[in-house]
Protein backbone atom coordinates (compact mmCIF):
# COMPACT_ATOMS: atom_id res chain seq x y z
CA UNK A 1 0.00 0.00 0.00
CA UNK A 2 1.33 3.42 -0.93
CA UNK A 3 0.71 6.68 0.88
CA UNK A 4 -0.63 9.77 -0.87
CA UNK A 5 2.76 11.42 -0.44
CA UNK A 6 4.50 8.43 -2.09
CA UNK A 7 2.08 8.52 -5.03
CA UNK A 8 2.62 12.25 -5.47
CA UNK A 9 6.40 11.87 -5.37
CA UNK A 10 6.48 9.06 -7.93
CA UNK A 11 4.04 10.77 -10.28
CA UNK A 12 5.98 14.02 -9.97
CA UNK A 13 9.14 12.15 -10.99
CA UNK A 14 7.32 10.46 -13.89
CA UNK A 15 6.05 13.82 -15.15
CA UNK A 16 9.45 15.49 -14.76
CA UNK A 17 11.20 12.67 -16.63
CA UNK A 18 8.67 12.27 -19.41
CA UNK A 19 7.15 15.69 -20.04
CA UNK A 20 9.57 18.19 -18.53
CA UNK A 21 12.96 16.70 -19.27
CA UNK A 22 13.87 19.80 -21.30
CA UNK A 23 12.93 22.05 -18.37
CA UNK A 24 14.90 20.51 -15.49
CA UNK A 25 14.47 23.57 -13.27
CA UNK A 26 10.67 23.49 -13.44
CA UNK A 27 9.19 21.71 -10.45
CA UNK A 28 5.55 20.68 -10.64
CA UNK A 29 3.60 22.05 -7.70
CA UNK A 30 1.24 19.74 -5.86
CA UNK A 31 -1.75 21.87 -6.85
CA UNK A 32 -0.57 22.91 -10.34
CA UNK A 33 -3.26 22.19 -12.93
CA UNK A 34 -1.48 19.73 -15.16
CA UNK A 35 -3.59 20.22 -18.30
CA UNK A 36 -4.58 23.85 -18.01
CA UNK A 37 -0.98 24.88 -17.39
CA UNK A 38 0.22 22.84 -20.36
CA UNK A 39 2.39 20.54 -18.23
CA UNK A 40 0.83 17.53 -19.94
CA UNK A 41 -1.48 17.42 -22.94
CA UNK A 42 -4.31 15.08 -23.86
CA UNK A 43 -1.86 12.53 -25.29
CA UNK A 44 0.17 12.81 -22.12
CA UNK A 45 -2.94 11.84 -20.15
CA UNK A 46 -2.87 8.45 -21.90
CA UNK A 47 0.75 7.92 -20.85
CA UNK A 48 -0.03 9.07 -17.33
CA UNK A 49 -2.91 6.60 -17.10
CA UNK A 50 -0.66 3.77 -18.26
CA UNK A 51 1.86 4.71 -15.62
CA UNK A 52 -0.71 4.88 -12.81
CA UNK A 53 -2.21 1.52 -13.72
CA UNK A 54 1.15 -0.21 -14.03
CA UNK A 55 3.01 1.46 -11.16
CA UNK A 56 0.22 1.29 -8.58
CA UNK A 57 -1.80 -1.71 -9.76
CA UNK A 58 -5.06 0.21 -10.05
CA UNK A 59 -7.61 0.14 -12.86
CA UNK A 60 -9.05 3.55 -13.70
CA UNK A 61 -12.66 3.34 -14.90
CA UNK A 62 -13.96 5.60 -17.68
CA UNK A 63 -16.14 7.62 -15.31
CA UNK A 64 -13.14 8.24 -13.05
CA UNK A 65 -11.22 10.10 -15.78
CA UNK A 66 -12.00 13.49 -14.31
CA UNK A 67 -10.12 16.72 -13.64
CA UNK A 68 -10.72 16.17 -9.96
CA UNK A 69 -8.99 12.77 -9.96
CA UNK A 70 -6.23 13.42 -12.49
CA UNK A 71 -5.91 17.18 -12.91
CA UNK A 72 -3.33 17.84 -10.17
CA UNK A 73 -0.71 15.85 -8.28
CA UNK A 74 -2.77 16.24 -5.09
CA UNK A 75 -5.86 14.88 -6.86
CA UNK A 76 -3.88 11.95 -8.27
CA UNK A 77 -2.38 11.16 -4.88
CA UNK A 78 -5.78 11.15 -3.20
CA UNK A 79 -7.43 9.18 -6.01
CA UNK A 80 -4.78 6.47 -6.39
CA UNK A 81 -4.43 6.03 -2.66
CA UNK A 82 -8.21 5.65 -2.28
CA UNK A 83 -8.30 3.14 -5.12
CA UNK A 84 -5.57 1.07 -3.50
CA UNK A 85 -7.35 1.08 -0.16
CA UNK A 86 -10.57 0.02 -1.87
CA UNK A 87 -8.75 -2.90 -3.55
CA UNK A 88 -7.04 -3.81 -0.28
CA UNK A 89 -10.38 -3.81 1.57
CA UNK A 90 -12.01 -6.17 -0.98
CA UNK B 1 -27.23 21.39 -40.24
CA UNK B 2 -29.46 24.22 -39.15
CA UNK B 3 -27.85 27.61 -39.01
CA UNK B 4 -28.14 29.09 -35.55
CA UNK B 5 -30.01 32.36 -35.91
CA UNK B 6 -27.69 34.50 -33.88
CA UNK B 7 -27.09 38.00 -35.07
CA UNK B 8 -23.38 37.74 -34.27
CA UNK B 9 -22.96 34.81 -36.62
CA UNK B 10 -25.12 36.19 -39.38
CA UNK B 11 -23.21 37.43 -42.40
CA UNK B 12 -24.27 39.14 -45.57
CA UNK B 13 -23.29 36.29 -47.89
CA UNK B 14 -22.97 38.46 -51.00
CA UNK B 15 -20.54 40.84 -49.28
CA UNK B 16 -18.65 37.99 -47.63
CA UNK B 17 -18.29 36.12 -50.92
CA UNK B 18 -17.21 39.25 -52.78
CA UNK B 19 -14.52 39.98 -50.18
CA UNK B 20 -13.15 36.43 -50.45
CA UNK B 21 -13.24 36.49 -54.24
CA UNK B 22 -11.31 39.75 -54.28
CA UNK B 23 -8.75 38.37 -51.84
CA UNK B 24 -8.29 35.20 -53.91
CA UNK B 25 -7.71 37.20 -57.08
CA UNK B 26 -5.17 39.43 -55.41
CA UNK B 27 -3.39 36.57 -53.63
CA UNK B 28 -3.15 34.52 -56.82
CA UNK B 29 -1.93 37.26 -59.13
CA UNK B 30 0.13 39.48 -56.84
CA UNK B 31 1.43 37.36 -53.98
CA UNK B 32 1.55 33.82 -55.31
CA UNK B 33 1.91 34.54 -59.03
CA UNK B 34 0.13 31.36 -60.07
CA UNK B 35 -2.46 30.71 -62.78
CA UNK B 36 -5.28 29.00 -60.92
CA UNK B 37 -6.35 26.88 -57.96
CA UNK B 38 -6.30 23.18 -57.14
CA UNK B 39 -9.11 22.28 -54.74
CA UNK B 40 -9.36 18.91 -53.03
CA UNK B 41 -13.08 18.11 -53.03
CA UNK B 42 -14.63 15.85 -50.41
CA UNK B 43 -18.32 16.25 -51.17
CA UNK B 44 -18.63 18.27 -47.96
CA UNK B 45 -19.82 21.82 -47.53
CA UNK B 46 -16.41 23.45 -46.90
CA UNK B 47 -14.68 22.23 -50.04
CA UNK B 48 -17.83 22.78 -52.11
CA UNK B 49 -18.01 26.41 -50.96
CA UNK B 50 -14.29 26.87 -51.61
CA UNK B 51 -14.54 25.45 -55.14
CA UNK B 52 -17.44 27.78 -55.91
CA UNK B 53 -15.54 30.81 -54.57
CA UNK B 54 -12.48 29.85 -56.60
CA UNK B 55 -14.60 29.66 -59.74
CA UNK B 56 -16.04 33.10 -59.01
CA UNK B 57 -12.53 34.44 -58.49
CA UNK B 58 -10.72 33.06 -61.51
CA UNK B 59 -13.27 31.27 -63.69
CA UNK B 60 -13.85 27.54 -64.18
CA UNK B 61 -10.95 27.03 -66.59
CA UNK B 62 -8.52 28.00 -63.85
CA UNK B 63 -9.83 25.66 -61.18
CA UNK B 64 -9.02 21.96 -60.92
CA UNK B 65 -11.15 19.79 -58.64
CA UNK B 66 -9.37 16.79 -57.14
CA UNK B 67 -10.99 13.67 -55.77
CA UNK B 68 -8.66 11.48 -53.77
CA UNK B 69 -10.58 8.50 -52.42
CA UNK B 70 -8.96 5.51 -50.75
CA UNK B 71 -10.38 2.17 -49.80
CA UNK B 72 -12.05 3.41 -46.60
CA UNK B 73 -13.65 6.52 -48.12
CA UNK B 74 -17.40 6.88 -48.21
CA UNK B 75 -18.36 6.53 -51.93
CA UNK B 76 -20.95 9.30 -51.48
CA UNK B 77 -18.11 11.80 -51.01
CA UNK B 78 -16.94 11.28 -54.58
CA UNK B 79 -20.42 11.14 -56.11
CA UNK B 80 -21.60 14.36 -54.47
CA UNK B 81 -18.35 16.19 -55.09
CA UNK B 82 -18.32 15.15 -58.75
CA UNK B 83 -21.87 16.41 -59.27
CA UNK B 84 -20.92 19.79 -57.83
CA UNK B 85 -17.70 19.98 -59.87
CA UNK B 86 -19.70 19.23 -63.02
CA UNK B 87 -22.22 21.92 -62.11
CA UNK B 88 -19.39 24.41 -61.59
CA UNK B 89 -17.99 23.46 -65.00
CA UNK B 90 -14.50 22.76 -63.70
CA UNK B 91 -12.13 20.06 -64.83
CA UNK B 92 -11.72 17.33 -62.25
CA UNK B 93 -9.32 14.47 -61.71
CA UNK B 94 -9.81 11.38 -59.59
CA UNK B 95 -6.71 9.95 -57.95
CA UNK B 96 -7.15 6.69 -56.09
CA UNK B 97 -4.60 7.07 -53.30
CA UNK B 98 -5.05 3.54 -51.91
CA UNK B 99 -1.97 2.11 -53.73
CA UNK B 100 0.27 4.85 -52.31
CA UNK B 101 -1.19 4.31 -48.84
CA UNK B 102 -0.62 0.57 -49.15
CA UNK B 103 2.96 1.18 -50.25
CA UNK B 104 3.54 3.54 -47.33
CA UNK B 105 2.09 1.00 -44.90
CA UNK B 106 -0.74 3.28 -43.77
CA UNK B 107 -3.26 0.51 -43.13
CA UNK B 108 -0.67 -2.06 -41.98
CA UNK B 109 0.95 0.26 -39.45
CA UNK B 110 -2.42 1.35 -38.07
CA UNK B 111 -3.75 -2.22 -37.84
CA UNK B 112 -0.55 -3.44 -36.21
CA UNK B 113 -1.03 -0.85 -33.44
CA UNK B 114 -4.68 -1.87 -33.06
CA UNK B 115 -3.71 -5.53 -32.76
CA UNK B 116 -1.43 -4.71 -29.85
CA UNK B 117 -4.57 -3.86 -27.85
CA UNK B 118 -7.11 -6.06 -29.70
CA UNK B 119 -5.12 -9.13 -30.87
CA UNK B 120 -8.10 -10.65 -32.72
CA UNK B 121 -8.58 -7.53 -34.89
CA UNK B 122 -8.60 -8.40 -38.59
CA UNK B 123 -8.01 -6.18 -41.60
CA UNK B 124 -11.67 -6.39 -42.66
CA UNK B 125 -12.93 -5.09 -39.30
CA UNK B 126 -14.11 -1.50 -38.95
CA UNK B 127 -12.35 0.90 -36.62
CA UNK B 128 -12.43 4.50 -35.44
CA UNK B 129 -11.29 6.68 -32.55
CA UNK B 130 -13.86 8.35 -30.29
CA UNK B 131 -13.95 10.64 -27.28
CA UNK B 132 -16.44 10.17 -24.42
CA UNK B 133 -19.72 11.76 -25.50
CA UNK B 134 -20.77 13.08 -22.09
CA UNK B 135 -17.41 14.60 -21.15
CA UNK B 136 -18.67 18.17 -20.73
CA UNK B 137 -21.45 17.13 -18.37
CA UNK B 138 -19.27 14.89 -16.24
CA UNK B 139 -16.12 17.03 -16.55
CA UNK B 140 -14.33 14.06 -18.07
CA UNK B 141 -10.88 14.36 -19.59
CA UNK B 142 -10.54 13.86 -23.33
CA UNK B 143 -9.32 10.29 -23.27
CA UNK B 144 -9.67 8.62 -26.64
CA UNK B 145 -11.16 5.18 -27.05
CA UNK B 146 -10.66 2.83 -29.96
CA UNK B 147 -13.85 1.35 -31.40
CA UNK B 148 -13.56 -1.86 -33.42
CA UNK B 149 -16.27 -3.89 -35.09
CA UNK B 150 -16.06 -7.22 -36.91
CA UNK B 151 -18.24 -7.54 -40.04
CA UNK B 152 -21.83 -7.97 -38.81
CA UNK B 153 -20.63 -8.06 -35.20
CA UNK B 154 -20.86 -5.91 -32.12
CA UNK B 155 -18.85 -2.72 -31.55
CA UNK B 156 -16.22 -2.86 -28.83
CA UNK B 157 -14.72 0.15 -27.05
CA UNK B 158 -11.14 -0.14 -25.81
CA UNK B 159 -9.05 2.50 -24.07
CA UNK B 160 -5.81 3.13 -25.90
CA UNK B 161 -2.37 3.42 -24.37
CA UNK B 162 -0.44 6.48 -25.56
CA UNK B 163 1.98 4.66 -27.86
CA UNK B 164 -0.81 2.82 -29.72
CA UNK B 165 -2.94 5.97 -29.99
CA UNK B 166 -0.05 7.91 -31.46
CA UNK B 167 0.77 5.17 -33.97
CA UNK B 168 -2.86 4.92 -35.14
CA UNK B 169 -3.03 8.69 -35.62
CA UNK B 170 0.40 8.85 -37.26
CA UNK B 171 -0.51 6.07 -39.72
CA UNK B 172 -3.91 7.62 -40.50
CA UNK B 173 -2.21 10.97 -41.18
CA UNK B 174 -0.65 9.38 -44.27
CA UNK B 175 -4.06 9.91 -45.88
CA UNK B 176 -4.03 13.69 -45.51
CA UNK B 177 -0.33 13.94 -46.35
CA UNK B 178 -0.64 11.85 -49.51
CA UNK B 179 -3.56 14.04 -50.58
CA UNK B 180 -1.40 17.14 -50.07
CA UNK B 181 1.37 15.54 -52.15
CA UNK B 182 -1.04 14.78 -55.00
CA UNK B 183 -2.55 18.28 -54.81
CA UNK B 184 0.92 19.81 -55.15
CA UNK B 185 1.74 17.48 -58.04
CA UNK B 186 -1.18 18.95 -59.97
CA UNK B 187 -0.43 22.47 -58.75
CA UNK B 188 3.16 22.18 -60.01
CA UNK B 189 2.02 20.63 -63.30
CA UNK B 190 -0.45 23.44 -63.98
CA UNK B 191 1.40 26.27 -62.22
CA UNK B 192 -1.60 26.56 -59.91
CA UNK B 193 -1.82 27.27 -56.16
CA UNK B 194 -3.33 24.82 -53.67
CA UNK B 195 -6.48 26.06 -51.99
CA UNK B 196 -7.01 24.74 -48.45
CA UNK B 197 -10.54 24.40 -47.13
CA UNK B 198 -10.50 24.68 -43.32
CA UNK B 199 -13.28 26.61 -41.65
CA UNK B 200 -12.65 28.66 -38.52
CA UNK B 201 -13.36 25.86 -36.05
CA UNK B 202 -10.84 23.59 -37.75
CA UNK B 203 -8.26 26.34 -38.12
CA UNK B 204 -8.62 27.72 -34.59
CA UNK B 205 -8.80 24.35 -32.87
CA UNK B 206 -6.02 22.72 -34.86
CA UNK B 207 -8.20 20.10 -36.48
CA UNK B 208 -5.86 19.42 -39.39
CA UNK B 209 -2.72 17.48 -40.18
CA UNK B 210 0.50 19.41 -40.44
CA UNK B 211 1.87 18.84 -43.93
CA UNK B 212 -1.48 17.31 -44.86
CA UNK B 213 -4.75 19.20 -45.12
CA UNK B 214 -3.01 21.99 -43.21
CA UNK B 215 -0.68 22.55 -46.17
CA UNK B 216 -2.03 25.03 -48.71
CA UNK B 217 -1.26 28.37 -50.34
CA UNK B 218 -4.57 30.05 -49.55
CA UNK B 219 -7.26 29.28 -46.96
CA UNK B 220 -10.18 31.46 -47.99
CA UNK B 221 -12.76 30.38 -45.39
CA UNK B 222 -10.44 30.01 -42.38
CA UNK B 223 -12.01 33.13 -40.85
CA UNK B 224 -15.60 31.85 -41.18
CA UNK B 225 -17.46 29.95 -38.48
CA UNK B 226 -19.17 26.81 -39.70
CA UNK B 227 -22.63 28.35 -39.61
CA UNK B 228 -21.30 31.19 -41.76
CA UNK B 229 -19.98 28.65 -44.26
CA UNK B 230 -23.51 27.23 -44.45
CA UNK B 231 -24.87 30.71 -45.14
CA UNK B 232 -22.40 31.06 -48.00
CA UNK B 233 -23.32 27.60 -49.25
CA UNK B 234 -26.95 28.60 -49.48
CA UNK B 235 -26.04 31.82 -51.30
CA UNK B 236 -23.78 29.93 -53.73
CA UNK B 237 -26.48 27.40 -54.55
CA UNK B 238 -24.76 24.34 -53.16
CA UNK B 239 -27.15 21.39 -53.30
CA UNK B 240 -28.92 20.24 -50.19
CA UNK B 241 -27.50 16.77 -50.75
CA UNK B 242 -24.16 18.32 -49.73
CA UNK B 243 -25.29 20.82 -47.09
CA UNK B 244 -27.44 18.28 -45.28
CA UNK B 245 -24.56 15.81 -44.82
CA UNK B 246 -23.22 15.63 -41.28
CA UNK B 247 -19.56 16.76 -41.26
CA UNK B 248 -17.38 13.67 -41.01
CA UNK B 249 -13.67 12.98 -40.89
CA UNK B 250 -13.87 10.29 -43.62
CA UNK B 251 -10.60 9.00 -42.22
CA UNK B 252 -11.50 5.73 -40.52
CA UNK B 253 -13.34 2.72 -41.88
CA UNK B 254 -16.33 3.24 -39.55
CA UNK B 255 -18.49 6.36 -39.88
CA UNK B 256 -17.15 9.01 -37.54
CA UNK B 257 -18.44 12.49 -36.80
CA UNK B 258 -16.03 15.35 -36.15
CA UNK B 259 -17.66 15.76 -32.76
CA UNK B 260 -16.98 12.24 -31.52
CA UNK B 261 -13.39 12.37 -32.75
CA UNK B 262 -12.31 15.86 -31.82
CA UNK B 263 -14.73 18.56 -30.72
CA UNK B 264 -16.30 18.74 -27.28
CA UNK B 265 -19.69 19.95 -28.53
CA UNK B 266 -22.01 19.58 -31.50
CA UNK B 267 -20.60 21.88 -34.19
CA UNK B 268 -23.51 24.39 -34.23
CA UNK B 269 -23.14 24.89 -30.47
CA UNK B 270 -19.36 25.04 -30.57
CA UNK B 271 -19.71 27.72 -33.25
CA UNK B 272 -21.67 29.90 -30.81
CA UNK B 273 -19.31 29.22 -27.89
CA UNK B 274 -16.16 29.92 -29.90
CA UNK B 275 -17.68 33.04 -31.43
CA UNK B 276 -18.85 34.24 -28.02
CA UNK B 277 -15.43 33.58 -26.48
CA UNK B 278 -13.69 35.46 -29.30
CA UNK B 279 -16.11 38.35 -28.85
CA UNK B 280 -15.44 38.46 -25.11
CA UNK B 281 -18.95 37.43 -24.10
CA UNK B 282 -19.56 36.03 -20.62
CA UNK B 283 -20.25 32.36 -19.99
CA UNK B 284 -23.65 33.37 -18.59
CA UNK B 285 -24.72 35.09 -21.79
CA UNK B 286 -23.50 32.20 -23.96
CA UNK B 287 -25.29 29.78 -21.65
CA UNK B 288 -28.56 31.67 -22.14
CA UNK B 289 -28.08 31.58 -25.92
CA UNK B 290 -27.28 27.88 -26.16
CA UNK B 291 -29.34 26.36 -23.38
CA UNK B 292 -26.16 25.08 -21.73
CA UNK B 293 -25.34 25.63 -18.07
CA UNK B 294 -22.69 28.20 -17.19
CA UNK B 295 -20.50 25.41 -15.92
CA UNK B 296 -20.75 23.59 -19.26
CA UNK B 297 -19.82 26.77 -21.12
CA UNK B 298 -16.85 27.28 -18.81
CA UNK B 299 -15.68 23.74 -19.49
CA UNK B 300 -16.15 24.19 -23.23
CA UNK B 301 -14.10 27.39 -23.11
CA UNK B 302 -11.35 25.63 -21.19
CA UNK B 303 -11.41 22.86 -23.81
CA UNK B 304 -11.03 25.49 -26.55
CA UNK B 305 -7.98 26.95 -24.79
CA UNK B 306 -6.57 23.49 -24.19
CA UNK B 307 -6.83 22.61 -27.89
CA UNK B 308 -5.31 25.94 -28.90
CA UNK B 309 -2.36 25.26 -26.62
CA UNK B 310 -1.90 21.64 -27.70
CA UNK B 311 -2.12 22.34 -31.42
CA UNK B 312 -0.23 25.62 -31.56
CA UNK B 313 2.76 23.90 -33.08
CA UNK B 314 0.65 22.87 -36.06
CA UNK B 315 0.42 26.53 -37.07
CA UNK B 316 4.11 27.23 -36.65
CA UNK B 317 6.59 27.20 -39.48
CA UNK B 318 10.12 25.90 -38.95
CA UNK B 319 11.81 27.66 -36.07
CA UNK B 320 15.00 29.45 -37.11
CA UNK B 321 17.84 30.46 -34.85
CA UNK B 322 17.70 33.99 -36.25
CA UNK B 323 15.67 35.75 -38.95
CA UNK B 324 16.86 35.15 -42.50
CA UNK B 325 15.77 38.11 -44.64
CA UNK B 326 15.49 37.33 -48.33
CA UNK B 327 15.82 40.40 -50.48
CA UNK B 328 14.73 40.57 -54.09
CA UNK B 329 15.89 43.61 -55.94
CA UNK B 330 12.93 45.84 -56.74
CA UNK B 331 10.48 43.76 -54.72
CA UNK B 332 10.15 46.17 -51.82
CA UNK B 333 11.37 45.77 -48.28
CA UNK B 334 12.82 42.42 -47.21
CA UNK B 335 10.48 42.19 -44.24
CA UNK B 336 7.61 41.59 -46.63
CA UNK B 337 9.26 38.37 -47.73
CA UNK B 338 10.36 37.00 -44.39
CA UNK B 339 7.09 35.29 -43.61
Amino acid sequence: MTTEADVIARVRTFIQENFLYMRPNFVVGTDDRLLEQGIIDSMGVLDLLNFLEEAFGVRVADDELTEENLGTLRGIGRFVSAKQHAVGAD
Amino acid sequence: MAVIALSGLRVDPATTAAKIVEALRSQLSTTLKRRGFVVGMSGGVDSSVCAALAVRAVGPKHVLGLFMPERESNPASKTLGQQWADELGIQSVTEDIAPILLGAGCYARRNEAIRRVVPEFRDDWGCKLVLPSERLDANLLSVTNLVVQPPGGEMRHVRLPGAEYRQIVAASNFKQRVRAMIAYYHADRLHFAVLGTPNRLEYDQGFFVKGGDGLADVKPIAHLYKSQVYQLAEYLGIPESITSRPPTTDTFSMPQSQEEFYYSLPIPVLDVVLHGKNEGRSAASIARETGMTEEQVDRAMRDIDQKRMTTRYLHLGPQLVEPVPIEIAGAGSPSALEA
